[in-house]
């Protein structure tokens, strides 16, 4: 096998070592009736160019060469080149958790600076080193909220991404956290007398994302002085982390949960992407996740470590803020340097070229079908309604190597046959021109069809 | 230095700030392509929701970024460059074709919500690395959406609640070793069971005995690492499956240390009920300094039906799909399916290797431990003397005589060029040395680190001092970590 490096000399040098005969004499303490003596039924050992020549295959089956106008929580950004030439050096590839200081001092410092510009771009005062995603740093942080209030029921925009919304009904279910959820109103933003109606003195929090899963900026200060007036702490979702490029962050949220995926993360069929928690300096201890701090060594030299520990599983074991141990410090990294790349004025640059396609899109879009829940300022995703079923007409795009908008009713059956679409800076005018030309051809085939059916009625 | 240092030497590394030190406004390492639709006016689109300022976010050039993570990496240690010997936790080789094939244009760039039609090559390679999975556990189920360990162990304990719940029969409990890792006490606590602990006999395992007279009609189950976290196998395995089972109660094997077993044994022949591996460790995904992970979970079909949702199913067409319609589902512990990209590098990892390579390197593994307990026992208090698997821990019972405790052995082993073992870890361990070498190490590696460890246990008699001080090759010396727990310093501020 190539990744073992070792001779049959040596492992026979080894044993004799050992004071054993046979390799069979040190698996002697598992109880001989359970020992395996076959071969695992598994593919038979492949070489290097056999795995890429499979793996190249399956590559070919999934999707290679199509445009998307696919978002909803996953977006296709221009990925620079340097974050993988970066990111594939062995020392931070290959390095484990950061536990012993002094010989990783290039992870800690990576993961401060990391902070550093999560708080700058979300307007929150701390930040962690990294969560799973931004499904389940969002349940993580209304659990901060549960423990922070000492309240136990939460009330849930129903426009939060709809996986994100289930992952936390999972992580609640247990705790006994009462779950309601507040409606959207037309403009696709959360309506705001629905939302004071469901806030009660037990509301730990009130989640909302924005953009919401419809690509509508809330507007996080009424919701926060709603939630406040309650006594609920205000938790923001933010899925599509390139708005913070140029839409004013939820400053007044108490806690922001993120997904940092559009940072430079590959698409990657859905992970590994990048959760964080950010928030306000006096909920630091309740926070979970790891956390890197400045300090000095004994010679007053800067350096970073791993800090604040007590609040971890590791430490506080069946007392812990959360069990989370291994966080996604990789792709934080991956983040870190498409920040570092794009700074404070590509940020914006590139946030407004994302709005300048989507603003296109929709105008093309809509000069044929309906755009649903608009009318509030969004970022880059809108909804599209159509007569014919967007399966359907996904169907017939799959055909020119487009991918439409994701179909809408598995999610939101009331709003019939809508689809979220999705612009970034990728998105090419050609692509937008087919695909608004394919809706456009979909929608005056119905409609003539439906007349003709009316002709037809008339003249029986 | 007085000993024999044979793996390591200084040398020159270059110091480097913060990147927000270097910034200066209007350099730039970006371009943006001509935009081929109208300009908007952004101020009329967004109207109060737009965003004037971005703060002290960086300006820098392209090359600066390149020598600022390049200067940043040669301050790590990494497996690259040599043993990482932290039980329990630590890593093995990270092989390059992983990265490339997880790379390739289709998968890298899938999107989750895509047709089906067109998401067949990804959906294929989720059910082959179930089936390998499946198969090398001896499980019959198996959900690969946990994103890391600990995620994995509370899906695993999530769904035995939704089980005892399904049966009319739930429970309050569950039971946990005074060895195990300390995600499984804080995992038991997020799922709503009370912990109980449960004793170590004297051979460093679970005493069955306690075990019998802890357990009733409230324990929903055991949580156990096996081999267990002093590299001891259970011996008695059945038997603790037995006790549980007899009261209801399932078996929850943490497969941390599941590398000590592939292809030798497998939990699901041993009466296990419902168990998670760690990808990175037993099945070479890279670590990335502290994740992405990813935390399967294999189950018994008593508990297929709770799966977090979707599963994956092989349509009539034959085709692959996904299956949203489980009634019995515990829901979902994560958006879409999971780490998908530490999927294909562990079922690279798998095909690279085959059932010999698998077998082979479980063998390697084991060898490594034993050749390191080998050459240190005597050096080194071995609180245990049962047979060691993957891993080996010692106790600094000796040194400490001399004032030096473990984290000061540890820290001088990095003058040695070597990554510390996992330091006071067991709990059950006063002092603990945790080595675990895996299989990735060659014989004159592991002699290089016996010859250290010993090195150092020779320094402790003569010289504890400079043991004490340690380490003294590093950019920086100890940090001070009470001072950045008390008053934190978490971001950088621009100078007022």
């Amino acid at each position: 096998m190539r990744y073992l490096p070792k001779s049959p000399a040596d492992r026979e040098a080894m044993l004799k070592a050992i004071g054993v005969r046979s390799i069979d004499d040190l698996f002697s303490p598992i109880p001989a009736e359970y020992r395996l003596n076959r071969d695992l039924k598994v593919p038979r050992q492949m070489a290097e160019s056999e795995i890429v020549g499979w793996f190249r295959e399956r590559s070919r089956e999934n999707g290679d060469g199509y445009s998307t106008f696919l978002g909803a929580g996953a977006y296709y950004h221009y990925r620079p080149v340097i974050i993988d030439s970066l990111i594939s050096r062995g020392e931070f590839l290959t390095a484990y958790t950061p536990y012993q200081a002094e010989i990783s001092q290039g992870t800690l410092q990576s993961i401060f600076e990391f902070q550093t510009m999560i708080c700058e771009l979300t307007g929150m005062v701390v930040a962690n080193a990294s969560m799973y995603d931004g499904s389940t740093a969002a349940a993580e942080a209304v659990m901060m909220a549960v423990r922070l209030t000492g309240r136990r029921s939460v009330v849930i925009a129903r426009s939060v991404h709809p996986e994100y919304r289930e992952v936390l009904a999972t992580y609640a279910w247990h705790q006994g956290m009462p779950l309601a959820t507040a409606a959207f109103a037309e403009n696709g933003r959360l309506n705001l007398k629905e939302l004071e109606k469901a806030i009660t003195p037990d509301t730990a929090c009130v989640l909302i994302q924005s953009p919401n899963f419809f690509g509508t900026i809330e507007d996080v200060a009424a919701i926060a002085e709603i939630a406040h007036k309650g006594g609920a702490m205000l938790v923001v979702s933010i899925a599509e982390a390139v708005s913070l490029g140029i839409v004013e962050p939820p400053r007044q949220a108490d806690v922001i949960a993120m997904e940092a995926q559009s940072f430079g993360v590959p698409l990657g069929f859905g992970g590994p992407y990048c959760g964080v928690i950010a928030t306000r300096e006096q909920y630091v201890r309740q926070m979970p996740g790891r956390l890197v701090g400045q300090t000095t060594d004994k010679h007053g030299k800067r350096g970073f470590v791993l800090t604040l520990a007590t609040r971890e599983q590791h430490i506080r074991r069946e007392k812990a803020t959360s069990n989370i141990c291994t966080n996604q410090a990789l792709v934080a990294l991956m983040a870190n340097i498409f920040m570092t790349i794009y700074g404070k004025i590509g940020m914006r640059e590139l946030a407004k070229q994302n709005l300048a396609k989507t603003a296109y899109a929709a105008e093309q879009l809509g000069k044929s079908a309906k755009l649903l829940l608009n009318g509030a300022p969004r970022f880059n995703e809108f909804v599209v309604q159509t007569t014919e079923d967007p399966y359907a007409i996904n169907g017939r795009l799959l055909g020119h190597k487009i991918v439409g908008g994701l179909p809408l009713k598995k999610f939101y059956p009331e709003l019939g046959n809508a689809a979220l679409w999705c612009c970034t800076e990728l998105t090419t005018r050609s692509v937008i021109d087919t695909a608004a030309g394919l809706v456009a051809e979909s929608e005056r085939s119905l409609r003539s069809r439906k007349e003709a059916d009316i002709t037809e009625e008339v003249a029986r | 230095m007085k000993h024999i240092t044979r793996k390591a030497t200084r040398h020159v590394n270059q110091n480097e700030g913060l990147i927000f030190e270097k910034s200066s406004a209007g350099k730039t390492a970006w371009r943006l392509p001509p935009l081929d639709v109208p300009e908007v006016d952004s101020a009329k689109l967004l109207g109060t929701a737009e965003r004037k300022d971005l703060g002290s976010m960086p300006e820098v050039s392209e090359i600066e970024i390149i020598r600022h993570f390049t200067r940043l990496s040669t301050w790590n240690y990494a497996i690259d460059l040599g043993m990482y010997p932290l039980g329990s936790c630590t890593m093995k080789y990270n092989p390059r074709v992983n990265e490339v094939v997880s790379r390739l244009e289709g998968l890298a760039n899938g999107h989750p919500y895509q047709p089906e039609k067109i998401s067949q090559g990804a959906l294929r390679i989720i059910k082959t690395l179930s089936d390998c999975l499946t198969e090398i556990t001896g499980m019959e189920a198996i959900t690969l959406q946990p994103a890391a360990g600990a995620h994995g162990e509370l899906t695993g304990l999530l769904m035995v609640r939704a089980y005892h719940q399904s049966i009319g029969d739930p429970r309050k409990k569950v039971l946990i070793p005074d060895s195990a890792h300390g995600t499984n006490p804080a995992t038991a606590a997020m799922v709503g069971y009370s912990v109980e602990n449960l004793k170590s006999n004297a051979r460093g395992m679970v005493d069955t005995a306690a075990l019998t007279a802890q357990m009733n009609e409230d324990v929903a189950a055991l949580m156990l690492t096996n081999p267990n976290t002093l590299g001891v196998f259970e011996q008695e395995i059945h038997k603790i499956a037995g006790i549980l089972h007899a009261k209801g109660g399932l078996l929850y094997m943490d497969g941390a240390n599941m590398n000590a077993l592939v292809g030798k044994v497998r939990p699901g022949d041993f009466g296990v009920d419902v168990m998670h591996l760690n990808l990175h460790k037993t099945f070479s995904t890279p670590h990335g300094g502290g994740g992405p992970g990813c935390g399967p979970v294999a189950v018994k079909q008593i508990l297929e039906p709770f799966l977090p949702k979707p599963v994956v199913i092989t349509k009539p067409d034959g085709t692959l799909g996904f299956e949203y319609n489980r009634p019995m589902s515990v829901g979902r512990v994560r958006a879409f399916y999971g780490n998908f990209g530490m999927f294909v590098r562990a079922l690279a990892y798998t095909l690279a290797n085959g059932p010999d390579g698998l077998r082979q390197t479980t063998e390697d593994a084991v060898l490594n431990a034993n050749y390191i307990r080998k050459g240190l026992e005597g050096v080194y208090d071995l609180p245990y003397s049962t047979p060691t698997m993957h891993e080996v821990v010692f106790s600094d019972k000796l040194q400490a005589k001399k004032g030096v405790k473990t984290g000061d052995i540890a820290k001088r082993l990095i003058d040695y060029g070597f990554h510390p073992y996992t330091v006071s870890f067991p709990l059950i361990v006063h002092g603990a040395l945790m080595i675990e070498p895996t299989e990735s190490e060659s014989k004159e590696e592991l002699d290089l680190f016996i010859e250290a460890m010993r090195s150092i246990a020779a320094e402790v008699e003569e010289d504890p001092q400079t043991v004490l001080d340690a380490p003294h090759s590093t950019r920086v010396s100890r940090l001070d970590e009470v001072g950045a727990a008390r008053k934190p310093v978490l971001r950088w501020k621009p100078a007022v």
